[in-house]
């Protein structure tokens, strides 16, 4: 039999079965299969399709009833309405600070302990390890309170630090890259040690590079999930001097009155998904790979 | 040499037979400087962890006694806030919604993701990259924007779902004004963001399931529905755990789409636990309550986690 049959829902097919019938059969499946797959891209991307179209759609038609799929003529006139509510450079800016100083101390800090957890041999490693795991499970929303009065209290509200530093590690990420660190092969380092290289040496020139494809993986998380964030950015930011876009768009539908001002609020949307559809088609492929191989949350 | 130890064991007396006694001294010397090496590569992460994690729980846990309101004096109130989480209609009604998006949330969001990878792992289809990567797009897109592009979707007034609806027939009205349909809807868009995420385990799960299994089924004369039972339902039991238990989690930490579509409408019934959390916290300046609440929410993501920690380890014995 030949290798279809090995797909989970492969038709049933005898073995004896004559060969002409067989391969009809497997035509239908397919053409079953790919329809169900286009229904499936067509549900998941209607939505992209559409911000993207009437971004660009004179804001009367968007704004108008009946409803325009494809607009009449192609305009930049809601992006000239988005800069006029927000600022929506400075606040593109803050995205790509706060996630890019969340990606890089996060990496830095998280892989230093994981390394120190996964390749030292001290005692009470376990029990740090465990009390971690512990703390892995407490949900961030429910420390916002106390987070934002510590916060205050230091004087961080409205600051970049405000934003990043909390986030400058995580039990999660300390977790994974640990994981990934226990799977090195022994050999890799034992020879530099008995060389007599420092535990930085071998962590900076032996296990990172051998621990790309783990590091990559975060950074992208890193980066997606503090760009993409709303909560923790309302909360931390109430002028716009750092606030990031999700929060200054979420802000924008708050400020309509009447009818919401779709067609800005569209190209807002637009602005702040090109640069991760960008990074997210160039890496794809390592992107869902790292999904899976981690199973982390978005 | 002590720095041949494998250090993915538990740490082992050194001084074992291997070594002569008159070593014991250098050795115990040896394991402090690796203490110490440990502990400087931990502080960062651990100072950072305990200064905006582990400080900020016990202070949550104190203010959850307190009518603390982020100014002025604030003072002991024993169990007052847990009393009223518990009996303020307005609190317990934002506790079943989270409840309530859970069941339709989870369920929903597993089945369309394991029915997604089921036609993804297939070998025989055309354009597999394409579509894998067109379904998982929506995961990378912020719940803010995909709630904005939603909102817009399904505007009475604008959208081009009701008008397309309409079209054929059916009136769907305003869906975020419906106390019976808005909690539906705020679910779906965290579906339609979510599931290609799902889908994306699941497919790490299916390539896990040995390739003969489903060949002996085939040979045993099994069907596709059989498969699916005999063979993938089986090999998927991990993964379905992790999964459920990480839909469940999500959850119950539901803010975004809330916020932005409905702000808690109408007439609450699409307030959940973090929604009441922000507005109470944030909003109302009652700290005290929002730190009790935060606490009620802590403890079901804990026992959530205690008993994917308990299945999973029931599993890895089962295997053994």
């Amino acid at each position: 039999m030949n290798q279809t049959t090995t797909a989970s829902l492969a038709p049933a097919r005898p073995p004896a079965r004559r060969r002409g019938s067989a391969s009809t059969a497997r035509l239908l499946t397919q053409s079953g299969v790919v329809a169900g797959l286009l229904v499936f891209a067509a549900l998941t991307s209607f939505p992209v399709v559409v911000v993207v179209l009437s971004a660009f759609s004179p804001e009367s038609e968007v704004l108008s009833w009946p409803p325009n799929f494809i607009p009449s003529r192609f305009t930049l006139e809601n992006f000239d309405g988005l800069t006029a509510r927000i600022p929506v450079f400075a606040q593109s800016w803050n995205s790509f600070v706060f996630a890019a100083a969340v990606t890089g101390l996060s990496l830095v800090f998280n892989s230093l302990a994981a390394y120190a957890l996964a390749r030292i041999d001290f005692k009470g490693r376990y029990a740090i390890f465990t009390v971690l795991i512990a703390i892995m499970m407490v949900p961030f929303q429910a420390l916002l309170v106390p987070l934002y009065e510590l916060i205050s209290d230091i004087g961080w509200v409205n600051t970049y630090a405000g934003l990043v530093i909390p986030r400058a590690a995580d039990v999660a990420g300390i977790f994974l890259l640990r994981q990934f660190f226990i799977t090195l092969p022994r050999d890799l380092d034992s020879a530099a040690r008995i060389d007599g290289a420092s535990e930085l040496r071998v962590f900076w020139s032996i296990i990172l590079p051998n621990a790309k494809p783990a590091l990559l993986t975060m950074a992208l998380f890193h980066f997606v999930n503090n760009w993409n964030d709303l909560l923790w950015p309302l909360i931390m930011t109430s002028d716009s001097s750092v606030r990031p876009l999700t929060a200054g768009l979420a802000l924008l539908t708050g400020s309509a009155t009447g009818v919401a001002p779709y067609g800005v609020m569209m190209a807002g949307s637009l602005v702040a998904i090109v640069p991760l559809v960008v990074l997210y088609l160039l890496v794809q492929r390592r992107f869902i790979e790292g999904v899976a191989m981690t199973g982390m949350k978005g | 040499m002590t720095s041949v130890q494998p250090a993915y064991r538990a740490p082992r007396r050194l001084g074992g037979s291997r070594m002569p006694p008159d070593r014991s001294r250098q050795i115990a010397r040896h394991e402090r400087g690796r203490a110490l090496r440990a502990a400087a590569f931990l502080a960062p992460a651990v100072a950072v962890i305990l200064a905006f994690v582990f400080l900020p729980a016990l202070s949550a846990l104190r203010l959850s006694f307190t009518d603390a309101s982020g100014f002025g004096e604030e003072s002991w109130i024993g169990l007052e806030n847990y009393a009223t989480v518990f009996t303020d209609p307005a609190t317990l009604r934002a506790i079943w919604n989270t409840v309530g998006y859970a069941v339709m949330y989870g369920p929903i969001v597993i089945a369309v993701g394991l029915g997604a990878a089921l036609l993804l792992n297939r070998k025989d289809v055309p354009l597999r990259s394409f579509f894998r990567t067109i379904i998982f797009l929506p995961f990378v897109i912020s719940m803010a924007v995909a709630s904005l592009a939603w909102a817009f979707l399904l505007d009475p007034n604008l959208g081009l779902i009701p008008y397309w609806l309409g079209k054929v027939g059916i009136q769907m009205g305003d869906i975020f004004a419906s106390t019976t349909w808005a909690l539906p809807a705020v679910t779906a868009v965290a579906i339609w963001k979510n599931f290609g995420y799902f889908m994306v385990i699941f497919l790490a799960g299916l390539q896990g399931i040995p390739r003969y299994l489903y060949e002996a089924a085939i040979l045993d004369g099994a069907g596709a529905w059989r498969q699916f039972r005999a063979v993938t339902m089986p090999g998927l039991r991990a993964t379905m755990t992790f999964v459920i238990v990480f839909a469940i989690i999500g959850a119950f930490q539901a803010f975004d789409q809330i916020y932005i579509m409905t702000q808690g409408g109408p007439d609450r019934a699409t307030e959940t636990i973090v929604y009441r959390i922000y507005t109470d916290g944030f909003r109302d300046f009652r700290m005290g309550f929002a730190s009790a609440l935060s606490y009620v929410l802590l403890v079901i993501t804990l026992a959530l986690g205690l008993i994917q920690l308990r299945i999973g380890a029931k599993r890895e014995k089962d295997l053994e």
